[in-house]
């Protein structure tokens, strides 16, 4: 259970970084940033320090890395040694190396993902919402019927059609996701629009764009940053089944979600290769959500108690 | 998440008002809402087979080609493609199945000439089983946890459970259940796969498909627990609790009592969301336990461009969904009166 | 009419009655491939009756039908090999054994006589007649016929019954028929009115079908009026498609299952060490390739061909891909357990400089192809081009590995990108093989490529009497394709499968097709 001993050290000693970190910024900050550092558990701190770990590594993959992303450097499913620290993939290449490029890959492919999701979904879903009527009907039934196709079989549809390049790959989750977000925006903005200072604004002579931009996301932004963690971590989880449908990225880029599928065999004889991967994936669930869980409590207007 | 909304947009207060046309506006209200979204929801059936049809078309390859495979040569191909009326235009094709579905007709494979009723038939009941088990364990295991997560919110035990929760959603599916196998097959606790037919008893069918089952609670309950607990957390601050705090209510009637009634529309929904996902979304899960069920038959029928089963299989998928989106509505709106009374 | 009566090789006879048809018996002579088992692992012991027999096989779909046609992979086969019976059967020697046909015979090789097997019936109970042999034949013959085999039987002219007996005229003569007759599409069907019923299960094998739902599952319980006597030893026989390779190793593992094929080759060691369950490892014919498109720059010059074949590390991928369960090959679609087999051929290995060499000698210096893969081509694709990529860079060649969908792999990649994966189950006779896959505009001729010297030699070898003769024309024609085809073939496969303890194997197994020849349903019994 070597493993599991260096798991949790590993969790502590991020913890006890994450304190250290909040607790500089108490005293470093001024302001209402420094307000924001007193307001914040230890869990945001953790999942900040993560965060901002994961961006320093997939900024500096080149860097970090030992060997190249694509090299093959050793046999097959080497152990753990000194030359690599983490062992060797299926077909030789060092893991920790492909787990730091990973890094930059998959979050760079989540988050552009998610976010043209947002981008695309809370616009037509707030604009949806504002004007009403006939466009809100069309759109409103487009995307309850492209939601009444599963996600995964539309997906395999429209990347057999379109190949799996990263970027059909990023539009296409993209657009499955865009469906869930526009129902989410839709539905926050409906209550939102028949505001009084929506009305205001309206009689003053505001644009849509402006309303949109200045009136409704302000006030529809908690719910909107809610999903986004939860969604965040699904296009991991989209790459990994679609690569077990045979579709995913190409190689030699490596990715955590075609990295679990590729090892996960070897998980039926209690091989750790496969949970390195999926643990990277779940580290950042958790702590992206820990941020997202202290914004909402902040926007909720609840106290400490 | 309709409900979210309906809720934030202000709750209500406790109901006292004169209660007797009461049952009348609920039925006439109910029956409104029903009416609309069923005629809306066989709309949405034929957008959706419009668009499943199409998508099929665009893919490379017809249902000759790929029956033959590596095999193919131009003149088998063509042989095959005149047996199966493949000839036709896409439009005559489409017509001639719609004009079949909409009598109940749903033809037959065009693969292997099974009737695709009798492909569905036991294979739906299996679906419709393992989400129902799923739900009957993750529904109550997440409002549980979800409360009580509110309850003591920023405890401890709200973030073990959140963060429990998510690493359990932030693994693929498919990798949950290989660990699931290891543990608990691996020893002999359980099966590492269905073996089910028509005949297994429902206590072997409820020990074959415990670990299936599982895989899709352990799945499915991060998302419904935040949501239990958002919801109720969102509600916290509203007047109403604080008038209820004040009069010296404990925590957990608050929020049992106060907070949940309020709640319960967005919580309804993400139910209803997640059992749409546990009947349409669950290939992989289907895979790996070898469990046969509706996503195989999918999957099969639209990497064969068997377009007919393709288009059953869809058409059941959407059924699901709208039907449940609609009795979720339908709850959220029982379940607030501001909803009921709207004009 | 006098006809001298060849009778086939019997196995209790070996090779029998050799004459001046030395040449015509080539398809008797399928090598001796197959695998010897060390007697210390399962000594033949008695074979007993009874017992459930359970595979898990990683192929099957709810689309699979009945039409003998459309069989395309394991799970139909092995499933088709436990209810029919076939014409002629490939003894796990490799040699031909008598089934529905008693014996067979030609005078000339252009045509051919069966003498069918009396006191057969099906499950049924109708009689096996040569009517319900010449409708299994045809079906796969006639403009109408959507058979997956429809070109490999076309130069047959004639199929009739007379009697007992079912004659086969050909076009020209062709010593291969009887092994052509072996192939897994063609079962013994009844017919009706000389057409068989595509809708049917009926047949004349050691298992009546009791259950079968495509995509899950077959069931199958022992024909009692099975005319062989030493065969079909399991009471039930169970047949579950498991596509997910996890999930075959822990339905082995768990005891859900005794036989699985496609073993992981990553997993291979860490199941044999758990001792519940042992790998049958089976070298055959098989093998990988990676077409290139002869006609399409820069392919079109055989010393870009040749800079490729000398980028890859063979070993290398043989160790990793196979994980050890194969072996190298040499560009060369013939393999060693077929019997005109090129051994002396200068082997080519990772030659990054030699590489390099060939490609100036094209004029370039540095060289950028794409090479599309899924492993929907054969197990392991992606990771192979990946590694061919990584190999080929040390080269100057940058090779970009274009990972296409498994869906529509073969009506959209193959034959139609410039340079792609793709697999051969490998053909027991050279012809077959060269014919199929490197003639000059086959049907399957993936890499598009055509050499009159080869081609040449092709058709002369099909009717050359000298054993000599012929062998050095074989090798020649394997030369040819090794340094001037537009094939690369790094690796032949062995078939590796795991099987439970409580299951017993034959000393020999056979490497024509998976699964003993797909009969492990008949010849294995319970220990």
């Amino acid at each position: 259970m070597n493993f599991a001993l260096t798991v949790i050290l590993g969790l502590v000693g991020l913890f006890a970084l994450a304190a250290l970190m909040r607790w500089g910024a108490r005293h470093a900050l001024t302001g209402q940033a420094r307000a924001m550092a007193h307001d914040m558990p230890l869990t945001a701190a953790f999942g900040i320090l993560v965060i901002l770990i994961y961006t320093a590594v997939a900024i500096a993959a080149p860097a970090l890395a030992p060997f190249p992303e694509r090299d093959i450097v050793g046999t097959q499913f080497q152990a753990w040694s000194a030359d690599h620290p983490l062992g060797t993939d299926r077909i030789g290449r060092d893991m920790l190396s492909r787990l730091i490029y990973g890094a930059r890959n998959t979050v760079g492919i989540a988050f552009a993902t998610t976010a043209l999701a947002f981008v695309v979904g809370s616009i037509l879903g707030l604009w949806a919402a504002l004007v009403g009527g006939w466009l809100d009907q069309v759109l409103s039934r487009l995307v309850d019927a492209l939601m009444a196709i599963p996600a995964l079989i539309f997906s395999l549809l429209l990347l057999t059609i379109f190949g799996t390049s990263i970027l059909s790959l990023i539009l296409v989750i993209a657009a499955v996701d865009a469906t869930r977000v526009f129902r989410l925006a839709r539905a926050v903005a409906q209550g939102i629009v028949v505001m009084d200072y929506i009305e205001a604004a309206k009689l003053r002579g505001e644009g849509s764009w402006f309303l949109i931009r200045r009136e409704i996301l302000p006030n529809a932004l908690a719910p909107l940053v809610a999903e986004f963690g939860l969604r965040f971590c699904f296009v991991f989880l989209a790459i990994s089944s679609l690569s077990f449908l045979g579709l995913g990225i190409k190689p030699p880029t490596a990715d955590w979600g075609s990295m679990v599928r590729d090892n996960a065999t070897l998980i039926t004889f209690g091989d750790v290769t496969p949970l390195l991967p999926a643990g990277c994936i779940a580290l950042l669930t958790v702590a992206v959500n820990f941020v997202v869980d202290w914004q909402l409590h902040r926007a909720s207007g609840l106290k400490e108690q | 998440m309709d409900g979210l909304t309906q809720t934030r947009s202000g709750p209500r207060r406790t109901a006292t008002g004169g209660r007797t046309p009461w049952e009348d506006i609920v039925l006439s209200n109910v029956l409104r809402i029903i009416l609309v979204r069923v005629a809306l929801g066989i709309g949405l059936l034929f957008i959706v087979s419009l668009v499943i049809f199409w998508a099929t078309e665009l893919l490379p390859g017809d249902l000759a080609t790929q029956l033959l495979g590596q095999s193919a040569t131009p003149e088998t191909v063509a042989a095959l493609r005149d047996q199966l009326g493949l000839n036709d235009p896409a439009p005559v094709r489409y017509w001639m199945w719609l004009s079949g579905a909409v009598t109940g007709d749903f033809g037959v494979s065009m693969a292997n000439g099974r009737p695709i009723a009798e492909m569905i038939g036991a294979r739906l009941g299996n679906t419709v089983f393992l989400a129902l088990y799923a739900a009957a364990l993750s529904v109550p295991i997440s409002l549980v946890l979800g409360i009580l997560a509110a309850l003591w919110r920023n405890s401890v035990f709200d973030r073990m459970a959140n963060a429990g929760a998510l690493t359990a959603i932030s693994f693929p599916e498919f990798f949950v259940a290989y660990i699931l196998v290891l543990w608990l097959a691996q020893t002999g606790l359980f099966p590492s796969m269905v073996r089910i037919n028509p005949t297994t008893d429902l206590g072997d069918r409820l020990y074959m498909t415990f670990l299936p089952a599982l895989t899709l609670t352990l799945v499915v309950t991060a998302h419904m627990m935040r949501m239990t607990r958002a919801a109720i957390i969102n509600l916290m601050a509203s007047p109403y609790i604080e008038m209820a705090r004040l009069k010296g209510l404990s925590p957990l009637r608050i929020v049992l009592r106060h907070a949940l009634p309020n709640a319960l529309a967005p919580i309804i929904n993400v139910i209803a969301l997640n059992l749409a996902y546990l009947i349409t979304g669950v290939v992989v899960v289907e895979v790996v336990f070898v469990y046969p069920g509706l996503g195989q038959l999918m999957v099969d029928a639209v990497s064969n461009r068997d377009i007919a089963v393709v288009q059953a299989v869809a058409l059941i998928f959407a059924a699901a969904y709208v039907s449940l989106n609609l009795i979720a509505d339908v709850l959220s709106t029982i379940t607030n009166p501001r909803l009921m009374h709207q004009r | 009419m006098t006809r001298h009566v060849f009778t086939g090789l019997d196995p209790a006879l070996g090779r029998g009655g050799v004459s001046r048809r030395g040449v015509l018996q080539g398809a008797a002579a399928l090598g001796a491939a197959g695998l010897i088992l060390p007697g210390t692992m399962t000594r033949a012991r008695a074979q007993t009756r009874g017992g459930t027999f359970r595979v898990g096989i990683g192929h099957g779909s709810t689309t699979d039908g009945y039409d003998p046609g459309l069989w395309d992979q394991l799970f139909v086969q092995t499933f088709a090999a436990a209810r029919h019976n076939y014409l002629i059967e490939v003894g796990s020697d490799g040699q031909l054994v008598p089934e529905i046909a008693e014996s067979w015979d030609s005078d000339d090789g252009k045509t051919w006589v069966f003498r069918i097997r009396q006191g057969v019936s099906f499950h049924s109970g109708k009689d096996v007649t040569a009517d319900d042999v010449v409708a299994s034949i045809n079906h796969h013959r006639g403009d109408a016929s959507t058979s997956a085999i429809k070109s490999l039987l076309a130069a047959i002219t004639d199929v009739r019954a007379e009697g007992t007996t079912v004659a086969v005229t050909l076009e020209a003569p062709n010593a291969d028929l009887p092994y052509l007759m072996t192939d897994y599409h063609i079962p013994i069907m009844p017919g009706i009115d000389g057409r068989i019923d595509t809708t049917s299960t009926d047949g004349c094998g050691g298992y009546i079908v009791e259950s079968y739902e495509p995509g899950v599952q077959a069931s199958l319980t022992r024909n009692p009026n099975y005319w062989k006597s030493d065969r079909a030893w399991f009471d039930r026989i169970e047949l579950l498609s498991i596509l997910d390779s996890a999930a075959r190793l822990n339905a082995l593992i768990t005891g859900e299952v005794h036989l699985i094929d496609q073993v992981d080759p990553a997993t291979i060691d860490m199941l044999e060490s758990r001792g519940a369950a042992r790998i049958l490892s089976i070298p055959g014919n098989a093998h990988y390739v990676f077409p290139m498109d002869s006609r399409a720059a820069p392919f079109t010059d055989n010393n870009v061909r040749l800079a490729l074949k000398y980028a890859l590390d063979r070993d290398a991928m043989v160790d990793v891909i196979l994980g050890g369960h194969g072996a190298v090959s040499n560009d060369n679609p013939i393999g060693p357990a077929n019997r005109y087999f090129h051994a002396e051929m200068e082997q080519k290995t990772y030659d990054p400089d030699r590489a390099r060499f060939h490609l100036r000698e094209a004029g370039l210096d540095s060289l950028e192809v794409a090479l599309s893969a899924a492993d929907a081509a054969f197990s392991g694709a992606v990771d192979a081009a990946a590694m061919f990529s990584e190999n080929a860079r040390a080269a100057g060649i940058n090779l970009v590995v274009d990972r296409v969908p498994n869906d529509g792999y073969w009506d959209n990649i193959w034959l139609k990108a410039p340079f792609c994966a793709s697999y051969w189950g490998g053909r027991a006779v050279e012809d077959h093989m060269f014919t199929t896959a490197y003639a000059a505009g086959a049907d399957w001729n993936e890499s598009h490529w055509t050499n009159d010297r080869f081609n040449e030699l092709l058709v002369a070898a099909r009717s050359e009497i000298n054993e000599d003769t012929r062998r050095a024309m074989y090798q020649e024609m394997q030369q040819i394709v090794s340094f001037e085809g537009s094939t690369i073939i790094p690796m032949y496969n062995n078939y590796v499968m795991a099987v439970a303890n409580d299951v017993a194997t034959p000393d020999r197994i056979s490497a024509n097709w998976n699964l003993d020849g797909f009969r492990c349903v008949e010849r294995w019994w319970m220990a």
